[in-house]
């Protein structure tokens, strides 16, 4: 039976699996993760390629939604939360207190398990984000606010209601207008915590089609407890369990021929 | 890297943020000092007019050295409780009315939004309503009306808390109660009330602590009186009445003793508000 | 007893298979049960029939006052009972002047603290500055009244009117609202007093609003690298704005309603002719608190009912209309 499934798996996955040299983004160094004095990441390592999209696979509690949250120290906002170690990109400390947050979120975008319109109107979502760090003219705004539409695949879908309230869009549209909302401010990594858990299959299957398009541009990390999207979407995944990080690779060569007994059976589903 | 046009701007941002951040800081500041200075005044001049006497004698003649608070204190403890006892159960069953048979309908709608306003309206306007109902037509004022006017209050405030812990019951407790035969009104008075039973408390610990304060409605109703006096259809003293009669005074011997009061004051409404806290606290 | 297949018998004619009796008490609700309902259904009526009862008591204590004076009652000055004219311009001027000033206070000190115990305070201060704002919003007014008078009052004689008196004196226009005997007694100590006392409201109403914002929309704007003011400002505000505007309200209605913060040091006199900050006044509720028991019944009295109905109307208006803001927030 396990191996019946594997070998389709492997049917899927029929593509080339040469290990690619790959430009490196982030480096995270030893990191460990405390939520008062619950160790929740413990000694992380990993790398994360350029314009790739990496996922985070794992049952729930093992860590991956707070090892994404420190990439942009979301955590730092709540004062029982704290994190050691090192997270490298382009030559810089991330958890440094020497960097400004704010800047740092400019440059690395996230979205969420569910869709957070800002209460304003769908212009104004996007317009508040590039306002933060610029000041474009009534036109070049006006530009900007479709393009960023344009690049998650909404933009024929609310070009009529540009000036409606957010929140009045249906839930993958509004999910995308979180993305385009990111996207807006010119980010170079795009961090997504479970973005389609609260979606219908359709919204999740366009959220998964924008993914694929937007890691042309962007260095995207996707947290997903669904095991299929991570297969369909990402370029390399890492499994986590228990704070830990067990085993992290190309995708297929994870889902084809795990080297950890654990991965393996996560992924055939004898667990989690 | 961000270039410096986005650095300018953000530059002034975070100046702006500083700012917010300061003003912020400063309003908590400015708030802090203003209770600070009015709990230390009073602490320190009612603490130092406490005396055994302010207990165990009566309101004195103005210029006179001696003298306590004893019927002021006795008159506000009657009609405080008084007041909570006739309208504690009255609340409740409003309470018990809104959450467990005003699920649907406009009336309950209306009898929650009346109630709302009853809640915070101006507590003189029902001392003018006690007024006309029982001082007028019985041609004086007395301990029954200020009773009265406090229970009007007190209703409200219980009706609120009863309705909103109702609710935190959940309704699997009521069905588990239904699915073994209960009737509505037991499973309403031993489940959902028993289940909630420390926030209705607290809710009349909360509403004890509010009349025990109220000035105005007794100025209308029970107006006061100097003696000691155990008969409720007399004009009654009460202790915020005293305090406010002592302190518009230009006597400082009554004076000395309207501080006294207002520390009592004070303690007893905050010990009621943290009792109530504490006991919500540890019961759920 | 007959037996059936279960699959494909159906019965002939359901009605004969009932037989009454099984359940003896077929009467559909319990005696209990309807005696209960109608206990918690007429206590619902009454409680709801208070505000009316009020209403009605007002009107009818009130009624040879508006036979007499009409509406003109609103923008007549006059107070007068000896010669038995009333008016009640005074009393509403000083109850919403001096309400207007304490919401002009309170609202943005009470902003601060909210924003301050929501967004800012570390967690070891947050706990205890949150209950003592909310243990000071259940001092009772008498409290504040009293130590404005004999405390704040001469204080603020000494160190704001008696300067700006010797430095404004003198000037024609600016002088009037300076000027006043110097103990500290009018409109401006009122309102100060009566921001003192809602702003520790307002600010916990205010508090509890902005925790309901979903911690997700707001760590979304963090993440696009807004600031804890833009936050705030842009995300916090708008979302929580029917709240904010409630407890504003509710802010105002105890502010317009508060009889013992306001007697002690407003000053109770009845006149509009000097507009200083300094001058005694009169608002509504103190006009009751001082006059009432000594009025005679008759058109003083009624009068006084008069001023409680307009009281009343003012802050029926007020009260509602946060009640609505607040249920929109709720949805």
């Amino acid at each position: 039976m396990r191996n019946g499934r594997l070998s389709t798996m492997k049917n899927i996955f029929v593509r080339q699996s040469v290990a690619l040299q790959e430009k490196v983004k982030i480096t995270v160094g030893n990191l460990n993760f405390y939520y008062d004095n619950f160790h929740a990441l413990k000694d992380i390592s990993l790398t994360i390629p350029e314009r790739r999209v990496t996922a985070f696979i794992g049952p729930s509690g093992c860590g991956k939604s707070t090892l994404l949250r420190a990439f942009n120290r979301m955590y730092a906002l709540y004062p029982n939360q704290r994190a050691e170690g090192r997270i490298v990109m382009d030559g810089e400390d991330l958890l440094s207190s020497k960097i400004d947050p704010s800047l740092l979120r400019a440059k690395i975008g996230m979205v969420f398990q569910k869709p957070t319109p800002f209460p304003m109107s769908v212009y104004d979502n996007i317009a508040f984000g590039i306002r933060l760090f610029e000041k474009p003219s009534r036109v070049d705004m006006d530009e900007r606010v479709e393009n960023a539409l344009r690049r998650a695949a909404l933009w024929d879908e609310v070009k009529d209601k540009l000036y409606k309230s957010g929140s009045s869009l249906s839930g993958g549209q509004q999910q995308r207008l979180c993305i385009a909302r990111a996207v807006a401010v010119q980010p170079e990594v795009l961090l997504m915590d479970e973005p389609c858990s609260a979606l219908d299959p359709i919204s999740t299957a366009k959220i998964e089609e924008l993914i694929h398009s937007l890691k042309q541009n962007y260095t995207v990390v996707i947290v997903t407890h669904n095991m299929q999207q991570a297969a369909r979407c990402s370029d390399y995944t890492a499994y986590m369990y228990l704070g830990e990080l067990i085993e992290v690779g190309a995708t297929e060569r994870i889902f084809v021929q795990p080297a950890r007994r654990e991965t393996e059976d996560y992924i055939t589903g004898r667990f989690g | 890297m961000l270039d410096d046009k986005k650095l300018k701007i953000y530059a002034g941002r975070r100046r702006r943020n500083a700012l917010a951040l300061c003003l912020s800081l400063a309003a908590m500041g400015i708030g802090v000092f203003w209770l600070m200075w009015i709990l230390w005044d009073v602490v320190r001049l009612g603490a130092g007019g406490l005396s055994l006497a302010v207990f165990t004698e009566m309101t004195p003649p103005p210029m006179s050295a001696n003298g306590g608070l004893a019927n002021a204190i006795m008159g506000s403890a009657s009609m405080v409780l008084l007041a909570i006892l006739a309208a504690a159960p009255v609340g409740i069953l409003v309470g018990v009315y809104l959450c467990e048979y005003g699920r649907r309908g406009s009336f309950p709608v209306i009898v929650r939004f009346l109630n709302d306003i009853l809640l915070s309206a101006p507590s003189i306007v029902i001392g003018l309503f006690i007024y006309a109902l029982l001082v007028k037509p019985f041609k004086g004022f007395s301990g029954w009306a200020g009773a009265a006017a406090l229970a009007l209050i007190v209703i409200p405030i219980v009706v609120r808390t009863t309705e909103n812990m109702l609710q935190l019951v959940p309704d699997s407790l009521r069905e588990a109660a239904y699915a073994l035969g209960a009737p509505k009104w037991k499973v309403v008075l031993m489940v959902s009330l028993r289940a909630a039973r420390a926030g209705v408390l607290t809710g009349g610990l909360l509403a004890l602590a509010r009349i025990s304060g109220e000035t105005a409605p007794l100025l209308l109703t029970a107006l006061s009186n100097l003696f000691w006096n155990s008969n409720m259809s007399e004009p009654m003293a009460s202790l915020p009445v005293t305090i406010f009669r002592f302190a518009m005074s230009p006597f400082p011997s009554w004076q000395r003793l309207a501080w006294a009061g207002i520390f009592l004051l004070m303690i007893a409404v905050l010990l009621l508000n943290v009792l109530a806290r504490t006991f919500m606290r540890h019961k759920s | 007893m007959e037996r059936v297949t279960v699959e494909d018998r159906a019965p002939d004619n359901p009605d004969a298979l009932v037989s009454p009796g099984i359940f003896p008490f077929g009467s559909g609700v319990s005696f209990g049960d309807r005696i209960f309902a109608l206990l918690v259904k007429s206590a619902a009526f009454i409680s709801s029939l208070l505000l009316l009862g009020i209403l009605a008591a007002l009107l009818a204590g009130a009624w040879p006052a508006i036979k007499e004076f009409g509406l003109a009652f609103l923008w007549s000055v006059e107070w007068d009972p000896v010669g038995q004219r009333y008016g009640g311009l005074a009393m509403i001027y000083g109850t919403v002047s001096t309400s207007l000033i304490a919401l002009f206070l309170a609202v943005p000190l009470s902003f601060g603290i909210a924003f301050f115990l929501t967004e800012l305070a570390p967690r070891w201060l947050k706990v205890p500055l949150g209950t003592a704002v909310e243990l000071l919003a259940a001092i009772p007014s008498i409290v504040y009244g009293m130590w404005g008078l004999l405390i704040f009052g001469p204080f603020l004689a000494r160190y704001a009117q008696q300067p700006l008196q010797a430095l404004f004196g003198e000037t024609a226009f600016l002088g009037t609202f300076f000027s006043g005997p110097p103990v500290g007694i009018g409109i401006l100590s009122a309102g100060i007093i009566l921001a003192v006392m809602i702003t520790p409201f307002i600010a916990s109403v205010m508090r509890d609003v902005f925790e309901i914002t979903p911690p997700m929309l707001k760590e979304s704007a963090y993440g696009l690298g807004a600031t804890r003011w833009e936050v705030m400002r842009n995300v916090v505000l708008p979302y929580t704005k029917p709240g904010v505007i409630g407890g504003v309200m509710l802010g105002l209605g105890r502010a317009l309603g508060e009889t013992m913060a306001v007697t002690f040091v407003i000053g109770n006199m009845n006149q509009l002719k000097n507009l200083s900050l300094f001058q005694p006044a009169n608002s509504i509720t103190s006009a009751l608190a001082n006059e009432f028991a000594e009025a005679a019944s008759g058109l003083h009295q009624a009068s006084l009912f008069y001023l409680g109905l307009i009281l009343f109307g003012i802050t029926f208006v007020v009260l509602a209309s946060s009640k609505l803001m607040l249920m929109k927030l709720k949805r």
